[in-house]
């Protein structure tokens, strides 16, 4: 077991890792967020949807170190009364499931299809391509609105509440399928020329095997680097959904979802509520861009 | 004999990798006279195309030269700063690389492409640096040079390719010409034509040709002097017909025996002689000679002391094998 | 050698294989262009008898590969019949299938020719897995065995191909080729981007492995060196067709086809006997327009009217075939090959 740690410590992938601070101190960031998102239940100072636990008398309040602050609400606290730390820890917790679930949902079916496109080729990988085209041309997030919107003008009212975060991954998952159907295609495209999937083909080995137990494992490494940076931009896409309404449901209300409530106080002065969710985003982002910067330089060959 | 156009001396040429410093030449020495074609043979990994980008000034990054001394015409051109080795090289050295497709720009036609070489090294004006373009052509046996001067590259054969590269590395008459596998991306019947192209052109321009190559039978047609390299050494350096016909290094000798030839009873399938195991990898050279390893006639001190190459008849052999090292 | 009378193991009659190479549609109604069909094999028959070497030799864009890919079923033939053993391997039966379990392919890069995520025993044990041979310990065993029988060692199994050198990837290719218990092979020049001491270790190995096993190989290859110490029969191509046919010795000492004395012509002379060689002409034309009549003609010092006008066909000459207009009338002087002592 110390042999295969100390072999991993010295692969390549791990040197680049060590020698470059800024993606440490990147992977550090996303540690912390995932980590306080993850543990937010025990770390988290309070709980903001226990509405018992709620004073409206502590509403309003700003962070510790300025005048009228309490140390026990670190950044003060939002119109409720409910600790803004704590809104963060249980928001960025929405904002990353979705992200994560929505980004593994298009990346399933995103590689799917463009192994398929790929491999397949012909009348298949055209229709597919072409759906792809069609859907490039609209922005993600427009997407993302149609599908929310149909899905509550076709859900009943009263399951809108607990099918709003499923379909808010369906609706971002289905945003973000193209990049890695286009880029498996292309890696499928290379591979099925290669000799070892010919020699597969001579063994007997039928179409389907050949797609995943030969191309997929070689067409997946720029799949990993795109979902670490989609992950970011799902989080974001989100966020803005949030924002505008139609994202999450207010009793489960995500980082986006805090910044729109303290955009209503933001001239009144009330500046924390909408300014600490904010860079709570932009160092969640931030960080896990930069992982994914890394990640597709370290696994590119031909810059090492 | 006359002075030598190109001298290289304990040319090394190193790797820093985090893993220590890898020697991918180890003091390598020759020259070559005008006129005379030396070829350089050895197998994947040998060095000899890492010599070749050394002596033109191309050498990749992080490899770099870090010893030995390169003369042309008597004057050191391995420490010159990047401005001057590039008026040199097109200028006094040429080179033909093995990829036609990649050696030519497939943007512009190859007249665009010679007469620029010509015009920048040359100084002539460009009418007169086209008539010598379409001289060239012709010269390196394109018909019709006077229209397939404007042609673009793609609209070669790959044979054709080649000697328009043979044409762009010639163009401004350099002394020396370095050719890195010129004929292996070639089939056979295209080849035979290029070399003898080569050979031709050596002979009536006087200029030095380093042929580099894995291939044996170019070698013996094409030049008079060949080295043989291994694991960044150089291991035998004679005239062709020595080296060739009476191998006196271990590895020369199996090399020639491993290599098929065509004979009588085709039909008998003689088994090739081979050598056993494979070159070391840069990181793993032996000590002592490089090849002890897998060296028939090895013996003690062939695994302690690394042999230079010392005189062995018109030859010189890197070998414990022979006399001149016995003193 | 096998002996004269020895049963064809495979039979190749009339095949031929066509490219569609045409612009793609929208282009070509756009320009009004036609369709282009590129003519990549034409009319091959030969047989491949039990035991022995068949050499399928030519220059690039002959043709030989796309045989080699037509004979295990990379691609249909657009003409002709493949036959394995008198099973018609077009048929898409119980019998056809079990045939093509017998013949399995050796390719020539050795650097694409292995998954590069896949570890070496599951590389060789594919054609294990696939074919129902064993499975699990067995499977192991066998592959160990394998690995010993190519030259390497059997812990050599749980490494990835990157870490084994160009040599050693042919081995493992070897290796997994035999793993199926094939009996004939098909080796895509499989020494050409090895270096030339590392294909004499393969080359040995090749014909050692063929006497143990009794196997039979169609050894596709541009070098004809390479040839004479593998080939008992050698068949010559040039622009997909077949020119020449005939047992190795004969074809070395007395090449009939002008194609064929070209080629051994243009051999570098390691000997340096100095002796003089016929200058060659011209190049291999674009095989998407191919000269009429005789496709060699334009290059042929002995070519003729007729030449221009109508293709050759292979027609017995002594115990080879020779598809040559001059030879078939006797114009051609007799040549004198590389075996001349």
């Amino acid at each position: 077991m110390r042999a295969a740690l100390g072999r991993l410590w010295q692969h390549d992938l791990a040197y680049s890792f060590r020698h470059s601070p800024v993606t440490l101190v990147a992977a550090l960031l996303t540690l912390a967020c995932v980590g306080g998102a993850l543990f937010a239940p025990w770390l988290a100072p309070h709980d903001p949807f226990d509405l018992a636990s709620l004073n409206l008398l502590d509403a309003l309040k700003p962070p510790a170190w300025m005048k009228g602050g309490s140390p026990a609400y670190l950044l003060g606290t939002d119109d409720q009364g409910r600790d803004v730390l704590s809104t963060i820890m249980y928001g960025a917790r929405i904002s990353l499931a979705v992200g994560a679930a929505s980004v593994l949902f298009s990346m399933v079916i995103g590689v799917a299809l463009g192994l398929v496109a790929g491999y397949l080729g012909g009348a298949l990988d055209a229709l597919i391509m072409r759906v792809a085209d069609v859907q490039l041309s609209f922005p993600a997030i427009l997407i993302a609105l149609l599908i929310d919107g149909v899905a509550r003008v076709a859900l009943p009212r009263a399951s809108q509440e607990s099918i709003a975060i499923p379909v808010l991954v369906l609706a971002i998952g289905v945003s973000g399928w193209v990049q890695y159907a286009r880029t498996v295609r292309g890696s499928a495209m290379v591979e099925k020329g290669k000799e070892y999937v010919q020699a597969a083909r001579v063994i007997g080995r039928r179409p389907l095997a050949i797609m995943f137990a030969h191309v997929l494992p070689n067409a997946m490494g720029p799949v990993l680097v795109i979902a670490t940076i989609h992950v970011a931009s799902a989080i974001i896409t989100e966020a803005t959904l949030s924002f505008l309404g139609v994202g999450v449901p207010p009793t489960q209300p995500s980082l986006g979802t805090l910044i729109r409530i303290g955009n209503d106080f933001l001239f009144s002065g009330e500046w924390w509520i909408t300014l600490f969710p904010g860079i709570a985003l932009i160092v969640l982002v931030l960080s896990v861009n930069l992982l994914g910067d890394w990640l597709r330089d370290a696994l590119n060959p031909k810059l090492r | 004999m006359s002075a030598a156009l190109l001298e290289v001396r304990e040319l090394r040429v190193e790797f820093p990798t985090r893993r220590g410093t890898l020697a991918a030449v180890d003091g390598v020495s020759f020259s070559i006279a005008p006129g005379e074609v030396l070829g350089v043979v050895g197998e994947s990994g040998a060095g000899k195309s890492l010599t070749g980008a050394a002596i033109i000034g191309l050498l990749e990054p992080p490899g770099r030269i870090a010893g030995g001394e390169i003369r042309l015409e008597g004057e050191r051109i391995d420490k010159l700063p990047h401005e001057r080795m590039r008026r040199i090289r097109g200028r006094r050295i040429g080179a033909v690389f093995q990829d036609p497709l990649t050696s030519l720009n497939p943007l512009y036609t190859i007249g665009q492409q010679l007469v620029e070489t010509i015009v920048t090294h040359l100084e002539l004006e460009r009418r007169a640096a086209r008539a010598r373009a379409v001289a060239l052509l012709r010269e390196v046996g394109i018909t019709a040079a006077e229209q397939r001067i404007d042609h673009y590259p793609h609209q070669f054969s790959g044979g054709m390719r080649q000697r328009v590269v043979i044409a762009l590395a010639l163009c401004a008459e350099p002394r020396l010409v370095i050719a890195d596998e010129p004929t292996t991306a070639l089939d056979v019947s295209i080849q035979a034509q290029i070399i003898a192209l080569l050979k031709r052109l050596a002979r009536e321009h006087g200029t030095a040709v380093m042929l580099i190559t894995h291939d044996m039978g170019v070698i013996a047609e094409t030049a008079h002097r060949v080295a043989v390299m291994y694991a960044g050494r150089l291991v035998e350096i004679g005239p062709v017909r020595e080296v060739i016909h009476a191998p006196r290094h271990p590895y020369t000798v199996g090399l020639m025996g491993s290599i098929p030839k065509i004979r009588a009873g085709g039909g008998a399938r003689t088994p090739l002689a081979q050598i056993e195991g494979a070159m070391p990898r840069l990181n793993a050279i032996p000590a002592g000679c490089a090849f002890n390893p897998r060296c028939p006639r090895r013996f003690a001190r062939c695994a302690l002391e690394r042999p230079e190459p010392l005189a062995a008849g018109a030859s010189r052999v890197a070998c414990w094998l022979y006399p001149a090292h016995a003193a | 050698m096998p002996p004269e009378g020895a049963p064809a193991l495979l039979r190749l009659v009339g095949l031929g294989r066509d490219f569609d190479v045409s612009r793609p549609w929208l282009n070509r109604a756009l320009e009004r262009a036609p369709r282009q069909l590129l003519r990549a094999v034409d009319e091959v028959t030969l047989e491949v008898r039990r035991g022995e070497t068949f050499a399928l030799v030519g220059e690039s864009g002959c043709g030989k590969s796309t045989v080699a890919r037509l004979i295990v079923g990379l691609h249909p033939p657009s003409r002709g019949r493949i036959e394995f053993e008198g099973v018609d391997l077009a048929a898409a039966d119980a019998a056809a299938r079990r045939a093509r379990r017998r013949m399995q392919m050796i390719f020539q890069d050795p650097y694409a020719s292995l998954n590069p995520r896949w570890r070496v025993r599951d590389v060789v044990a594919e054609p294990i897995r696939v074919l129902g041979l064993a499975s699990g310990a067995e499977a192991r065993r066998r592959v160990a065995a394998l690995l010993r029988q190519v030259g390497l060692a059997p812990e050599d199994a749980d490494k990835y191909p990157h870490e084994f050198s160009g040599g050693q990837r042919q081995r493992i290719s070897i290796a997994r080729a035999l793993s199926g218990k094939p009996d004939f092979l098909v080796c895509d020049e499989p020494t050409s981007a090895l270096d030339v001491s590392v294909q004499a270790q393969i080359l040995n190995l090749m014909t050692a492995l063929q006497r143990e096993l009794g196997l039979t190989y169609l050894f596709i290859s541009h070098n004809l060196a390479v040839v004479s110490h593998v080939a008992d029969r050698v068949g010559v191509m040039y622009l997909g067709h077949l020119v020449e046919v005939a047992d190795a010795e004969e074809l070395f000492a007395r090449p009939r086809h002008p194609y064929t004395r070209m080629l051994l012509d243009a051999i570098p002379d390691l000997e340096m006997s100095g002796k003089p060689r016929t200058p060659v002409a011209g190049e291999v034309p674009n095989p998407l327009a191919p000269p009429a009549g005789c496709a060699f003609h334009p290059r042929c010092p002995h070519a003729d009217a007729r030449c221009a006008r109508e293709p050759p066909r292979p027609l017995p000459d002594g115990a080879s075939l020779v598809a040559c207009h001059a030879v078939q009338e006797g114009r051609l002087g007799a040549a004198r090959g590389r075996s001349a002592a």
